[in-house]
């Protein structure tokens, strides 16, 4: 019998999703009164100051953007690249970068000084600035994936998917080469300042988004009870390997250019081996844990095909991720400016010093919250519009290479 | 019968959409975060000369351990111990607008002293990052902020090689109205733009030569026959980070 792609709401009548869904609501609910707390109070109740400028709600605002251009990723494979297989995901990966990127936005919004002067954002650009070209992107990106998504739905507008799919790929590039150049343009730190990071951020984005893309995607499939083939699942994690590994290798790159160059050597020395929490950071999370254990796992013959396996990778990967960013961010913060190269330098303003950074509760909270609302937008989403086939069975995804198989 | 379940459906996606839509109305108007009115828009600009670039010259050679031009800074412009309203802040979080910065050379062991601030640069990185144009530099050469369209995103404090920027931690109160200091907003030196535009030197540089210091020098980079600018030429002056090709207004002697 064939099996033909039906796409359908979740029934999201159980217990299990509204404790889910009030879950996710209590986070959100934490976050919005720890923003209330921080813009009433001031930032003083945070561990921010002016020697780390960016903190932890930053750490978490690009992730969340960088994984949203990387989960739009497994729709224009399909689109773009046209393998079939990747169709029926398509509206879920859009779906899930809108999702990504407007809890990543809220969370770097509200933790701005004046969340309250958004409109100011909106109407005054500095054309000169990566931040204000930022602000075109993403909401660009968003009207260009929700076009995408409609085109894929309504059936009378389905001839020009494709299009709408290219011109998404092609603005989610420049995007993330937006947000890597946030940091690649500030000639002032010796930890940032390197052309290579805006398309090393690309290659984090496919690794993060498809790592949160996997997750969600199981977590989905497994609640509702529908099918989910080894074909279309093993191909995803094979997928997610490949990226894991080039992310490794802009790594690698990154600090080999850096230990060439003896100006980078202190800031080198600082993040690979004398810089405590960062240092930790570096080749336990993100090395250890983030990379090369996900890629072995991903990898083996027999974990590899173990989905708690491939679901524990993923997070992984996301982990990893996060320890990759604070250490960029944070890292590159706490480590001093060099302004007098020679000198041993002291101040009032803590110049010369190693910073200290310890995220508050309200920060964290802020954080989670954004990730929360990426979450209970995509729940939300699928249970009101038909987002997910009914099956991802094998012979729904690929008839052709089920029956090979079989 | 498809189309019995698909009602189903629809009557149950509406009811959910109601109960959603009007939970997360309530939360989102309740806290009324975005329901703030919008500041008001950037005040028309005075007019400044452009054919001025107001610079500050130090000589390092002269600037011992005193720190009067760091209270003379705080007095007039009402921050650090002049105005200790910012008790909230750890030390790490309070604005200093200018500071004494100590250096001591690794392999010959000379020891000095300078003040540190804005440095005024004319192709300011802070100008360039700002998303909104809060940061922005006057004809005449002086950086400022605009505290009413500066959105609290401290991309600048990132940008700035010199550490030279502060961002408010807390509700400030009792501030000079020369500078409109405020929570959630940047700020930093202003060359005292205030005391320039009235033909005065910048606090700091009077203190210092009040003192009989005579450290600092201030006055128009653009006139050859300007102290500032005979000083340079005579003994010449150097950038902090040189390299990044700033041009900065703010010039040492003896770094």
């Amino acid at each position: 019998m064939k099996l033909a792609l039906h796409y359908r709401e979740i029934e999201g009548k159980s217990t299990g999703f509204w404790i889910l869904l009030g879950g996710l609501g209590l986070l959100i609910g934490l976050a919005m009164g720890s923003v209330l707390h921080m813009e009433h109070a001031g930032h003083h109740v945070t561990g921010m100051n002016n020697q780390i400028v960016w903190g932890l709600p930053h750490v978490f605002a690009i992730f969340l953007i960088v994984a949203a251009s990387g989960a739009l990723n497994v729709a224009s494979i399909g689109t773009v690249f046209g393998r079939s297989l990747y169709k029926p995901l398509a509206r879920l990966s859009g779906l899930l970068a809108i999702a990504l990127l407007l809890g990543g936005l809220l969370v770097l919004v509200l933790d701005l000084g004046h969340p309250d002067r958004l409109i100011i954002a909106m109407t005054y650009y500095n054309f000169k600035s990566i931040f204000a070209w930022n602000i075109i992107l993403y909401n660009g990106f968003l009207v260009l994936t929700i076009v995408y998504i409609w085109f894929m739905m309504e059936r009378k507008m389905n001839r020009y998917y494709r299009t709408a799919g290219f011109f998404a790929f092609i603005w989610r590039l420049i995007l993330t080469t937006g947000t890597g150049s946030i940091f690649g343009f500030l000639v002032a730190r010796e930890a940032y300042d390197a052309a290579l990071l805006a398309p090393m951020f690309v290659i984090m984005s496919f690794s993060f988004g498809l790592a949160a893309f996997i997750l969600v995607l199981m977590a989905a499939y497994n609640w509702t009870q529908r099918p989910l083939g080894d074909l279309i699942l093993f191909r995803l994690k094979n997928l997610l390997g490949v990226f894991v590994a080039s992310v490794l290798y802009f790594v690698v790159v990154y600090h080999l250019t850096n230990l060439y160059a003896t100006e980078h050597h202190a800031v080198e020395r600082f993040i690979l081996l004398e810089g405590g929490i960062f240092t930790g950071l570096f080749w336990i999370v993100q090395i250890g844990l983030g990379s090369l254990l996900p890629l072995a796992m991903l990898y083996h013959p027999t974990i590899g095909k173990s989905r708690p396996a491939i679901a524990t990778a993923a997070a992984l990967v996301i982990i990893g991720g996060f320890a990759q960013l604070y250490v960029l961010l944070i890292g590159g913060q706490a480590y001093p400016l060099e302004m007098f190269p020679g000198y041993e330098v002291s101040s009032s303003f803590f110049d010369g010093v190693v910073s200290s950074y310890s995220p508050s509760i309200w920060e964290i909270a802020l954080g989670v919250g954004g990730v929360a609302i990426a979450l209970l937008i995509v729940i939300i989403a699928i249970r009101v519009l038909r987002f997910l086939p009914e099956t991802l069975e094998d012979e729904v995804v690929d008839p052709h290479a089920a029956a090979k198989v079989g | 019968m498809s189309n019995d379940v698909s009602n189903q459906m629809n009557t149950s996606r509406r009811t959910f959409l109601a109960k959603a839509g009007t939970t997360a109305g309530a939360a989102v108007v309740a806290p009324g975060v975005f329901l703030t009115t919008p500041a008001a828009a950037r005040p028309a600009d005075e007019p400044v000369d452009i054919e001025r670039r107001w610079g500050i010259l130090i000589d390092t050679a002269k600037c011992d351990d005193c720190s009067d031009c760091v209270t003379a800074c705080e007095t007039e412009n009402g921050w650090g111990s002049a105005n200790p309203v910012e008790e909230e802040s750890s030390p790490e979080q309070q604005a200093q607008w200018i500071r004494k910065v100590g250096l001591k050379n690794k392999s010959t062991g000379h020891v000095l002293s300078l003040p540190l601030m804005c440095q005024h640069c004319e192709t300011a990185p802070c100008v360039d990052v700002c998303p909104t144009g809060a940061s922005f530099k006057r004809a005449d050469g002086i950086v400022l902020v605009d505290k009413h369209i500066c959105i609290g995103c401290r991309y600048c404090m990132m940008a700035c090689p010199y550490k030279a920027r502060s961002f408010i931690h807390e509700t400030l109160t009792d501030q000079k109205p020369w500078a409109p200091r405020g929570k959630g907003t940047v700020e930093s030196c202003t060359m005292c733009v205030h005391r320039v535009d009235e033909g005065k030197t910048p606090a700091c540089v009077e203190a210092c030569t009040a003192e009989n210091h005579n450290a600092m020098f201030f006055g128009d980079l653009n006139d050859e026959t300007s102290v500032i600018s005979q000083e340079l030429e005579k003994h010449g002056g150097e950038q902090i980070r040189a390299d990044l090709q700033l041009n900065t207004g703010v010039r040492y002697r003896g770094i």
